[in-house]
């Protein structure tokens, strides 16, 4: 337990922990202490002035080191000739901090009229106006006029493109080094920094390409004046004039808690768009921070080529038709299935639509199945986290495990959060077979070969012993279905076998996911590993099997009828019997289970495109013409069910998930000045689904064996990749790389090839596609990188072919 | 049928005097359309968005006049200004500029809150529509036509030269 500290600020008694500084003391006194350089999850550095009071402490005698006292007994105070700044200086006992004298208020006059002095006129076209942190100081604390000289403002750039994603304007930075320092001690990406001096002092960044990091966006949030705007939001609005509605970010396993920013707009005919995405507070999750996928990649559900309405296949052709046509076709054929059907869905439907899809299936006698390329789920369900999990709170004495996965690029968030736990003290193991970045924070590395994972456990074993806490973040590097579950079954042994047990908050296993509710699929009972050319009626749900196994489009060929359900028209929906238009998740609402068990709640955003329907509501539409009642229309009829069925929802409500309770640092948008424009949390932290008496835990499989070659392809996963949720967002498109093989410069020369060259690359005899070669000498020798959802269907180790004489083809 | 009374009579015939007394007065009467109402100097017609000299647009898609409405009558929405492509000074413009004169109640607030002079509230008060669509006036009808020697936007200018987007005051006391 900390010791506490007692102060007076501003005339108001605040007990605080020792070593919080002034700042933080008067915020949780809410009392307004204005900053500028200052944010409470960085460094206080004491850069821009803009904090100063007064400081008194208590007088003690030199010699006796009593406190003197004053004639009515309270101590006498001794205040400093000088101000100090409340950013830096921590509380001490007895302190007595003064923000209301007009000495203080004379000096936030002086120094807003310093940092105004050469700022530009620029509030009515500045994306910051209207939540300006300058301007509301200087409304609040500044001067009215300045005795600076108009002609001598600086003038300077106003449209420096810092990388592809945000743009600086010089003239409006302050200099407070929020940006740099954000990259430098928060993202782990030191690729801003000063340069020049005085007047003079420019930020610019060091990488090539220019600010070339995951956590841009963020700056832009914490920058105190309009110098930092993203390109998506570059002019979009007036902040005033947008809405805010709850979501969940869909884009990997960690769930972070967004606001998105809504506002009619004439170029869509009037309708309500999404403007930008912000974070939401949850310092469980995601603190005040999102990745630049969760933040720009969000334009998929406005793209042009949604489907729009069902389409059945009439003479080799899909057509338009409407709901109704389709769904007795559907029903038609679905009647009396069972065991012909299989229902096949993806790890991006809500647990609604799981679940209405699973009593639909089952109802009609047939199977039920995730698809995903990555398995060991049924170990996550047993032993994942439990209620009072934070990565927060992992620090000395805890051991976090991350194997196989390259965790920023996976799950990008979980990579700030265990490079933080890691500084906090705890003991960071990262096993993979190359660097990853997250390296750089642990206490430990473990290097293994491709396909040699299991090997290592006994090793792991000896590591993770004596863990207070322990958590172990599995993923899917270089391995497929049966090889990542197989790594799933090793560590559940591990995390047992070191005497953990889930139960206990902050102790489980973590699966690092391809999608936002894989684990929500898991807890709801799905099973991967279906065998699609099984079944003679397929009915395929928001996955898309084809484009990254080329053995599925046989199977559909082969069944007697499938029906797709997604948003776009896939390559699996392209060889369907029956398309049905589903809506995005902004579209309507529902919950998902993130990958450290956490069930949240999203919130319907905008107004889904012409005749698309809720994944659950479809199933439910099918359900009705066969007999089988289920809850359509919605979500929040579905949920009581999965309620009453699966234990490891007992319990819960949608207004649990609502509930909220005040988080550390105080974030509101009434205050912007202090924790930046990110949204404070009204519409619920979610709720850890509970530690659930599993079903059986399955045996753990044996791994499987590498493929025979000299040089192995193996899948790795890069977070911006070419699927259609990422690559139909238009400010994203310069960020995408090219598909490219990765391979150690000996195996390049093997196969002659050379750095930068573009080359055929056919993957286990499938269909050859244009790839870059890039040589790095991390790969280790005899395997060859390749992304996944890249163009090139790869879904597990495998052979593969490359065609030089194909370079044109680039 | 009796016959009127006195009193009645007297009246009728005062009724009557005095309509023929006003045959010979000035008529107030205005023959609208042929003739046009005075305009006072401080009254507010409908709205006009203004040009510079060299036809580039005042308004710079603040929206601040939108803000100001308390009809909510106006709808702004910018985008970014290049020098290949410039419609305003600075790097902002109005790429959609909307007023609803069925909503707008004519108080000038809008002139007020903005920042270039560019919306104000000029002469015309002929405002007659056959439908609600026609009563949205769009930046196309708001704006004024080219001034002479101007030229109309998006104009393909020197760069570097229009970077500010508001005008330097020539009074900032004013
Ligand atoms: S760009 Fe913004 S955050 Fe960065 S130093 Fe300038 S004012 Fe601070
Ligand atoms: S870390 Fe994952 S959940 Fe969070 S914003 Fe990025 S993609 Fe979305
Ligand atoms: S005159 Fe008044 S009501 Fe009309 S558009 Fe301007 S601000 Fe709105
Ligand atoms: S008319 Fe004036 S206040 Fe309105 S958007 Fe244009 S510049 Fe801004
Ligand atoms: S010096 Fe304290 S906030 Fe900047």
């Amino acid at each position: 337990m900390t010791r506490e500290v007692t102060l007076t600020i501003d005339g108001k008694q605040v007990t605080v922990p020792a070593g919080t500084v002034i700042v933080d003391a008067a915020r949780k006194a809410g009392i307004d202490i204005p900053v500028f350089c200052y944010h409470p999850k960085m460094e206080p550095v004491g850069m821009c002035r803009m904090c100063l009071v007064e400081v008194g402490r208590p007088m003690r005698d030199r010699a006796t080191g009593e406190p003197i006292l004053e004639e009515d007994g309270s101590p006498k105070i001794q205040f400093g000739p000088k101000l100090e700044t409340a950013c830096t200086v921590p509380v001490s006992e007895g302190m007595v901090v003064v923000g209301l004298s007009e000495k203080v208020q004379a000096a936030r006059k002086d120094i807003l009229e310093f940092l105004l002095t050469s700022h530009p006129l620029d509030c009515p076209i500045c994306d910051k106006g209207g939540e300006c942190p300058l301007q509301d100081l200087t409304m609040a604390y500044g001067p009215s006029e300045s005795r600076f000289i108009y002609d001598e403002k600086m003038h300077l750039e106003k449209h420096v493109p810092l990388g592809d994603l945000i743009y600086l304007d010089r003239e409006r930075c302050i200099q407070c080094a929020r940006c740099i320092r954000f990259q430098d001690e928060i993202a782990g990406d030191a690729v801003l920094e000063f340069y020049h001096r005085g007047r003079h002092t420019d930020v610019i960044t060091n990488s090539e390409p220019g600010f070339d990091s995951y956590w841009s966006g963020n700056t832009t949030d914490i920058c105190p004046v309009g110098a930092l705007t993203t390109a998506d939001f570059r002019f979009g609005a007036r902040p005033w004039e947008l809405k805010n509605a709850a979501s969940i970010c869909t884009h990997c396993p960690v769930g972070c808690n967004l606001t998105y920013n809504t506002r009619r707009e004439a170029k869509s005919g009037g309708n309500v768009v999404i403007k930008r995405a912000m974070p939401r507070q949850n310092e469980e999750v995601n603190e005040l921070w999102i990745c630049d996928k969760g933040r720009f990649a969000y334009h998929f559900a406005e793209s042009e080529e949604r489907l729009t309405q069902p389409l059945v296949r009439k003479n080799g052709e899909l057509t338009p038709v409407d709901w109704d046509e389709a769904l007795t076709l559907i029903a038609s054929q679905f009647r009396n299935a069972g065991e012909r059907l299989l229902t096949l869905v993806g790890g991006r439907l809500p647990n609604e639509d799981l679940f209405n899809l699973k009593q639909l299936t089952e109802g009609l006698g047939g199977k039920v199945a995730l698809h995903t390329y990555m398995g060991g789920g049924e170990y996550v369900v047993r032993h994942g986290l439990s209620a009072g999990s934070n990565l927060g709170d992992l620090g000395a004495g805890d051991t976090v495990m991350v194997i196989a996965s390259d965790l920023e690029e996976e799950a990008p968030l979980w990579y700030l959060r265990l490079k933080q736990a890691a500084e906090r003290g705890a003991k960071l193991i990262v096993a993979n077979p190359r660097p990853t970045k997250l390296e750089r924070y642990a206490g430990e590395v473990v290097r293994y070969t491709y396909g040699q994972e299991l090997s290592i456990f006994d090793d792991l074993k000896a590591k993770v012993a004596g863990a207070t806490n322990l958590v172990i973040f599995f993923g899917s590097e270089g391995l497929g279905l049966a090889g990542s579950k197989a790594l799933a079954a090793a560590c559940a042994d591990l995390f047992v076998s070191s005497g953990h047990e889930n139960t206990k908050p902050n102790n489980g296993l973590v699966g690092v996911w391809p999608a936002a509710n894989t684990q929500g699929a898991w807890e709801l009972g799905f099973t991967a590993g279906a065998d699609l050319g099984a079944a003679s009626l397929l009915y395929i749900v928001a996955a898309d099997p084809v484009s990254d196994d080329t053995a599925a489009a046989e199977a559909i060929q082969n069944a007697d009828f499938t029906v797709v359900q997604d948003l776009f028209l896939s390559e699996t929906a392209a060889l369907a019997d029956v398309v049905l238009p589903a809506q995005a998740q902004v579209e309507r609402e529902g919950t998902f289970v993130s990958g450290e068990r956490r069930l949240q709640r999203f919130y319907p955003i905008v107004t889904a495109p012409g005749q698309t329907r809720p994944d659950f509501d479809i199933a439910a539409a099918i359900g009705e013409k066969l007999d089988i009642e289920l809850k359509g229309r919605f979500p929040s009829l579905v949920f009581p069910q999965i309620c009453a069925q699966v234990p490891a929802f007992a319990g819960l409500t949608y207004q649990k998930l609502a509930e909220v309770h005040p988080q550390w640092p105080l974030v509101d948008r009434s205050d912007r000045y202090y924790g930046g424009t990110s949204y404070g949390n009204q519409q619920g932290l979610g709720v850890h689904l509970q530690a659930a008496e599993a079903r059986e835990i399955p045996a753990a499989p044996t791994a499987p064996a590498l493929p025979e070659a000299e040089i192995i392809a193996v899948p790795v996963t890069t977070l911006y990749d070419h699927g259609r949720m990422v690559a139909a967002s238009p400010v994203l498109q310069p960020r995408l790389r090219k598909p490219f093989i990765r391979l150690h410069p000996a195996d390049a020369q093997k196969l002659k090839t050379t750095d930068g060259m573009t080359v055929g690359l056919a993957v286990d005899g499938g269909p050859v596609a244009p790839v870059l070669v890039i040589e790095d000498p991390a790969v280790p020798q005899g395997f060859a990188l390749v992304a996944r959802s890249m163009g090139v269907p790869i879904h597990q180790p495998a052979t593969f072919e490359i065609r030089i004489a194909e370079t044109s083809m680039a | 049928m009796a016959l009127p009374e006195r009193a009645q009579v007297q009246e009728i015939l005062r009724g009557m005097w005095i309509t023929f007394r006003s045959m010979f007065e000035k008529p107030v009467t205005i023959q609208y359309p042929e003739v046009k109402r005075r305009i006072h100097t401080r009254f507010r017609g409908r709205h006009v968005l203004n040009r510079y000299e060299n036809g580039l647009e005042k308004c710079i898609g603040c929206s601040l006049c939108a803000a100001a409405c308390p009809a909510d009558a106006i709808f702004v929405e910018s985008a970014e200004n290049t020098d290949e492509e410039r419609y305003s000074p600075g790097e902002r413009y109005a790429s959609t500029y909307e007023i609803n004169m069925l909503r707008c109640i004519f108080c000038g607030y809008c002139e007020d809150a903005c920042p270039t002079q560019a919306i104000t509230l000029e002469d015309n008060y002929e405002l007659s529509f056959t439908s609600r669509r026609d009563a949205i006036y769009t930046k196309e009808r708001l704006l004024v036509p080219v001034p002479e020697g101007g030229k109309p936007t998006p104009q393909k200018v020197e760069p570097g030269v229009f970077t500010r987007a508001v005008p330097e005051m020539a009074d900032p006391t004013d």
